[in-house]
């Protein structure tokens, strides 16, 4: 049977269904052979559930998930070309490094000498000293416990990697550095890579394409260029971080109207149908003080506090007619020219501003 | 540091050593002081009942060159048999009550357990009741299918049985907690990564019981090397355990210390057993603590 590329993996109409509750509504999604896809979504939003499906450790209520034109329900979790990297890591801590890292050869039969040669070429792969092959994995770091892990799934070979948020026990700095260790790992082997975690900006970093999920379904995907510059909604948007939110409704043709200030925005682009909805400004495109004062869309307001984000610096204004909270960024280099509790405009661009329905 | 006479006597002051003062003084007077004394015991002469007499070591060579290995064997033989059987009982057991029973495991336990609460000779005796000729087993088996089974009880599978019924519990709750501390995901890791149900068993599971089905063996094998009742009231004469020997010592042939050199030996075999095991196997090892 031949597959086009495009559906590597191909899900068609899943639902899971717990008892009365529905974790999994309705999921269709093709994912590229090759490609780093990433499901993002908060907790209780059904992205494990999904997960669990699809390595086989929960049975869809309904729909079919194939790989390669293969249905993939009916076989078992252990004989799935597949493998996952567990939250937990869920390494063997009866077994040395180089133990773990052999497991799935062990079980296939492959000889000892053979075994070992493979693990080592996986941990030189993964940054980690050869002499670690005997060593305990409870004697490891988190850090080395997670390229471990990713190097005993690895040695599966699998058609596909699934990931279950791995790096959410680290610390910032070392998930920042394995995420992009991650996303190097994944060009060199070439392999289908899912992810699952409830960072955008995490999946932003690694994705070649992420899936937003709520509430059991999927909201949007797309690439990482497509959701941050077109969120579909405003639970997307949010979901990327921090942004301005303003209530709104249609006033004219390329105008809004705020609900709570009565004020009219300017918008370079009405979506078809749009009744009311959401304004979405994201704080860096925020203008403030002289900068702003000569823009159509406007808001007036007393800064309230300043904090330092390193390469930016990020302003608290709060309106005066509504006392909305607003935020505005500024490069650290190029501050606002003028002090904390000054009254200031702040504003921005008509084409800057994003207008999705609730 | 410098070791003052202050800093020689305040640990006794120590909340810690206060607080296990009085278990200590119990178990001094209620364990150690009967251990020693059993011990000197059997360093006096033959059928004396006073630990003052000269010590010698005639009751030792008396027991090494009578027949008592044959009631060591048998102790030994039928313990090992018990823990061989109880294993393959309890684990299908205490793999459903810590992994699928869920709240049905507390009545599983309270099942197990309540037992516990009635004498063991009684229970025994209720086995007599359907062992015995014409009685429950033998009487229902000619009534159904006319066959009779009249040597069930006093023979050594009656014995075997006892021992299996009565030591269970203490196979199964250990195996419980081993294998409850046994993380999911790791089978899941394991199948995850190809490995059939027999190979999450064997390389996952079973070695990560391993505490659990340690502690349950040698408890089991202790509590059976020790036991009394099982080979008197099913077995009858068909052999003599060692308890029985040691029994008969210190009451029918008023030999305490012949009693207390069986007793000691059992004890002696019973610790190089365990320290053996303790000193092959090493629980931190085996579940990755180290």
């Amino acid at each position: 049977m031949s597959e086009d590329s495009s559906s590597f993996l191909e899900l068609d109409s899943i639902t899971k269904k717990f008892g009365d509750f529905t974790a999994v509504r309705d999921i269709s999604l093709k994912i590229r052979e090759g490609e780093f896809f990433t499901l993002v979504g908060p907790s209780g939003s059904g992205k494990t559930t999904m997960i669990r499906m699809l390595v086989g450790m929960e049975q869809p209520t309904s729909g079919e998930m194939r790989l390669q034109g293969r249905v993939l329900n009916d076989v078992p979790a252990n004989k799935r070309p597949t493998c996952m990297v567990f939250q937990s890591l869920a390494l063997f801590p009866h077994k040395s490094v180089g133990e773990n890292i052999e497991f799935s050869m062990k079980i296939a039969g492959v000889d000892p000498a053979r075994r070992r040669q493979r693990a080592e070429e996986l941990l030189t792969q993964l940054r980690l000293p050869v002499n670690y092959y005997d060593k305990g994995v409870n004697q490891c770091s988190g850090g080395e416990r997670q390229r471990i892990a990713l190097a005993r799934a690895l040695a599966f070979d699998p058609q596909i990697l699934f990931f279950d948020e791995p790096l959410s026990a680290l610390d910032f700095r070392l998930r920042k550095t394995l995420e992009k260790e991650l996303k190097d790992i994944h060009k060199e082997t070439g392999k289908t890579f899912v992810y699952i975690t409830h960072s955008l900006e995490e999946a932003m970093v690694m994705s070649d394409r992420i899936a937003i999920m709520k509430a059991g379904g999927i909201v949007q995907v797309g690439s990482p260029h497509e959701i941050y510059n077109n969120p579909v909604d405003k639970f997307v948007a949010q979901f990327m971080g921090e942004v301005n939110t303003l209530a709104v409704e249609k006033a004219g043709a390329r105008s809004v109207r705020g609900q709570a200030d009565g004020a009219t925005y300017q918008v370079s682009r009405m979506p078809e149908g749009f009744t009311s909805g959401f304004l979405i400004i994201r704080p860096e495109v925020m203008k403030i003080g002289k900068a702003a004062e000569r823009l159509k869309n406007r808001v007036k307001g007393v800064v309230f506090n300043d904090y330092a984000l390193g390469s930016r610096i990020q302003y608290q204004v709060r309106a005066t007619a509504t006392n909305e909270h607003w935020l505005v960024e500024r490069l650290q280099d190029d501050p606002y020219e003028g002090k904390v509790d000054d009254t200031v405009s702040i504003g921005w661009q008509p084409a800057d501003s994003i207008l999705v329905s609730e | 540091m410098s070791a003052s006479r202050h800093d020689r006597v305040s640990w006794l002051r120590q909340p810690g050593v206060l607080a296990a003062l009085p278990a200590a003084i119990f178990l001094l007077l209620g364990f150690a002081g009967p251990l020693a004394m059993v011990f000197g015991y059997s360093f006096m002469p033959p059928k004396t009942f006073s630990l003052m007499q000269p010590p010698t070591v005639e009751n030792y060579i008396s027991v090494f060159t009578d027949s008592y290995y044959i009631s060591f064997t048998w102790s030994v033989t039928l313990a090992a048999i018990t823990v061989l059987l109880l294993f393959p009982i309890c684990y299908p057991i205490a793999y459903g009550m810590a992994k699928l029973f869920g709240k049905w495991a507390t009545l599983v336990t309270v099942l197990v357990a309540v037992p516990l609460l009635i004498s063991e000779n009684i229970r025994l005796f209720g086995w007599v009741l359907v062992l015995v000729k014409n009685g429950i087993a033998d009487g229902s088996l000619q009534t159904l299918f006319g066959v009779s089974m009249s040597g069930l009880l006093y023979s050594v599978p009656a014995i075997v049985l006892g021992l299996v019924y009565v030591y269970l519990p203490f196979m199964l709750f250990p195996l419980v907690i081993g294998i409850s501390m046994i993380p999911d995901t790791l089978k899941e890791a394991a199948s995850d990564l190809g490995a059939s149900r027999w190979q999450i068993f064997r390389e996952i599971e079973l070695p990560l019981a391993m505490p659990g089905i340690l502690i349950g063996g040698i408890l089991t094998f202790i509590l059976a090397l020790g036991s009394l009742a099982e080979s008197k009231i099913l077995g009858g004469q068909a052999i003599v355990m060692i308890a029985d020997d040691i029994e008969s010592s210190f009451t029918f042939a008023q030999n305490w210390p012949k009693g207390a050199v069986l007793s000691v030996l059992l004890i002696a075999l019973s610790g190089i057993i365990v320290y053996a095991l303790f000193r092959r196997i090493d629980l931190d090892q085996i579940i990755g603590r180290r």
